[in-house]
């Protein structure tokens, strides 16, 4: 444990040195938070909706606002639609960090005498990963709260501030955020052990953001509405995905191809 | 530093082979160094040197045959392998955001290291670089990562140290340095293994020398492969060369071979010190007036050049 935390606090002390990376941390989070909250306090100060009933709403509206009244649930429809932005930070923040995490070793030379060391390839991936996975859910939580406490402030009722804080929205920015979080490392890290080039490694780690991008584009079209059972579904089926990838990112990482193999 | 393997040697290999795809890169390499000692592999590029030295370092596994290294086996028992060896590996290879102290500390806490701090104050003050700690490693010059490299192979007092290429792409007076603390290192007692070009390197550092093209071609001390290659040879400056001289003394039975060049005759004999009186003796009495008399050097880049140029795989000696 102890080498998989000198591995962690060594990534971190050379990647946040980088600015694409520290833009990649704190920038984006800080975009994907101003974002929802300026267009909530644009459609409270857009006009009075105070009026609006159930009825004059369209009807996947309803089955998302339940009892909300019908002001309350158009800004709440407009919220629901951010939660996939929320799932999709700790997709895009670790990317950055974990698609550089061997190639750069390898562009730096700096594998070689890595991996002359005890360091096995479990603990080396494990620092690694983490390395990446942990400050994106940091900035995504981060995020989160301080978009739940904004919206607050800024435009939402009681009500729809405490459907925030319901099973739905935990589930997805605490459980399946996570798990997307280390699908999306494991990915980037399993490329990077394979390319040799840092660039290639980011933009063929980026494609996994595609399946959340068509969920999120499903979603916005009206073609599914993110519930309670879907969310569970999503998180079952990212857990056996992640042990897979976890599986095959160990499996993949042969140290004497990637050693005698780089040039 | 050193811890007692018994008899055993520090390093040991027997058959060691290493194949990729259809090419073989080291075959039936068996090698084996004592605690202490300090061994030159020498060879071309491509020759198989860096391939041995990660084979032995356990950072690539062989295709067939054993090692040991300090004791543990190559192959099932890396992690021990990897603990016990220090590695200075062909390019210096550095974090290059981050200081030297904090470069050094890394690799100090991977090897679990006991004080991580003071370890790594102490190498780098050993190699004067305890001023630039702070520094990042980008802004150092080349000679100073390699003292930085030197000093991560170090950290953990390895018992067995390889050293692919110490002075390759240095300037002269950073080879220097270089090679004066290798020299140190050598004093220390540890058993260090060098894969270098430079002849004249190895020549002055090492115990023994092993001239690699694939297979080991020959291991000895630097001067018995002198002798073994070329006998030894001792020069009579005359003052005058007659071709009579050359048949007299190729008469004597102890003389192997003799030529004359210009007003040198040049004698291949064994023991000179026992025989020299007597060959001195021979050709004052056929008239020869001897100047003076000398050994011919040969350096040990005669030897290599002979051996790897002429010698297609065939062993010469093993000492």
């Amino acid at each position: 444990m102890d080498k998989i935390w000198v591995m962690v606090r060594k990534e971190w002390a050379e990647v946040f040195k980088n600015r694409i990376v520290l833009f990649a941390v704190a920038f984006l989070p800080l975009i994907f938070t101003a974002l929802p909250l300026v267009i909530l306090y644009s459609t409270r100060s857009g006009g009075d909706t105070s009026a609006l009933g159930m009825g004059d709403l369209p009807a996947q509206f309803a089955q998302v606002c339940g009892d909300l009244g019908g002001a309350e649930c158009m800004q709440y429809y407009i919220i629901s639609q951010f939660m996939l932005l929320f799932m999709m930070m700790p997709i895009i923040i670790p990317i950055t960090i974990a698609s550089y995490s061997i190639v750069g070793e390898k562009t730096t030379r700096t594998l070689e005498p890595l991996l002359a060391t005890p360091i096995t390839t479990g603990e080396l991936l494990l620092g690694k990963a983490l390395a990446a996975v942990i400050p994106a859910l940091a900035a995504t939580w981060g995020s989160f709260l301080i978009f739940a406490l904004g919206g607050q402030i800024l435009a939402l009722t009681p009500a729809v501030t405490a459907r925030l804080f319901a099973p739905l929205w935990l589930l997805a920015i605490f459980g399946v955020g996570p798990l997307l979080c280390v699908a999306a490392v494991s990915v980037a890290v399993m490329v990077s052990s394979r390319v040799t080039d840092p660039r290639v490694a980011e933009q063929l780690s980026s494609l996994v953001i595609l399946p959340l991008l068509a969920l999120f584009l499903s979603q916005t079209f009206g073609l599914i509405l993110l519930d309670e059972t879907l969310i569970l579904w999503i998180g079952i089926v990212l857990l056996a995905i992640d042990a897979g990838l976890l599986y095959f990112a160990v499996q993949l990482f042969q140290r004497e191809t990637i050693l005698t193999r780089w040039k | 530093m050193t811890e007692s393997h018994g008899n055993s040697p520090m390093v040991y290999s027997q058959g060691l082979t290493k194949q990729f795809d259809e090419l073989v890169a080291v075959e039936d390499l068996s090698l084996s160094i004592p605690a202490g000692e300090v061994f030159g592999l020498l060879g071309p590029n491509g020759a198989g040197k860096t391939t041995t030295i990660r084979m032995l370092s356990a950072l690539i596994g062989p295709t067939r045959g054993q090692a040991k290294v300090a004791g543990y086996t190559i192959g099932e028992q890396d992690t021990q392998v990897r603990q016990r060896v220090g590695l200075l590996t062909e390019t210096p290879g550095m974090y290059e955001r981050l200081s030297a102290e904090h470069n050094l500390g890394f690799f100090a806490a991977l090897y679990e290291v006991e004080d991580v701090p003071a370890q790594v104050e102490r190498y780098l003050r050993m190699l004067g670089l305890w001023d630039r700690r702070h520094e990042a490693v980008g802004a150092f010059s080349k000679g100073m990562r390699q003292k930085l490299a030197i000093a991560r192979a170090l950290l953990h007092e390895p018992e067995v140290l390889f050293l692919d290429e110490p002075t390759s792409s240095l300037d002269p007076e950073a080879s220097l340095m270089v090679r004066e603390f290798i020299a140190e290192l050598k004093g220390e007692g540890r058993t260090i293994v060098i894969c270098t070009h430079n002849l004249n390197e190895a020549d002055r550092l090492c115990d023994r020398i092993g001239i690699l093209k694939t297979r080991l071609l020959a291991v000895d001390t630097p001067k018995a492969l002198r002798r073994q290659m070329y006998g030894r040879t001792v020069v009579f400056h005359l003052a005058k060369a007659e071709p009579s001289y050359v048949s007299l003394v190729e008469a004597l039975d102890y003389v192997h071979t003799a030529q004359l060049m210009e007003n040198r005759l040049l004698v291949t004999l064994d023991d000179p010190e026992g025989r020299n009186p007597a060959l001195v003796r021979a050709l004052v009495e056929a008239g020869a007036e001897i100047q003076f008399v000398g050994e011919l050097r040969r350096t040990l880049e005669d030897v290599y050049l002979r051996l790897v140029r002429h010698t297609e795989g065939a062993e010469v000696s093993h000492g």
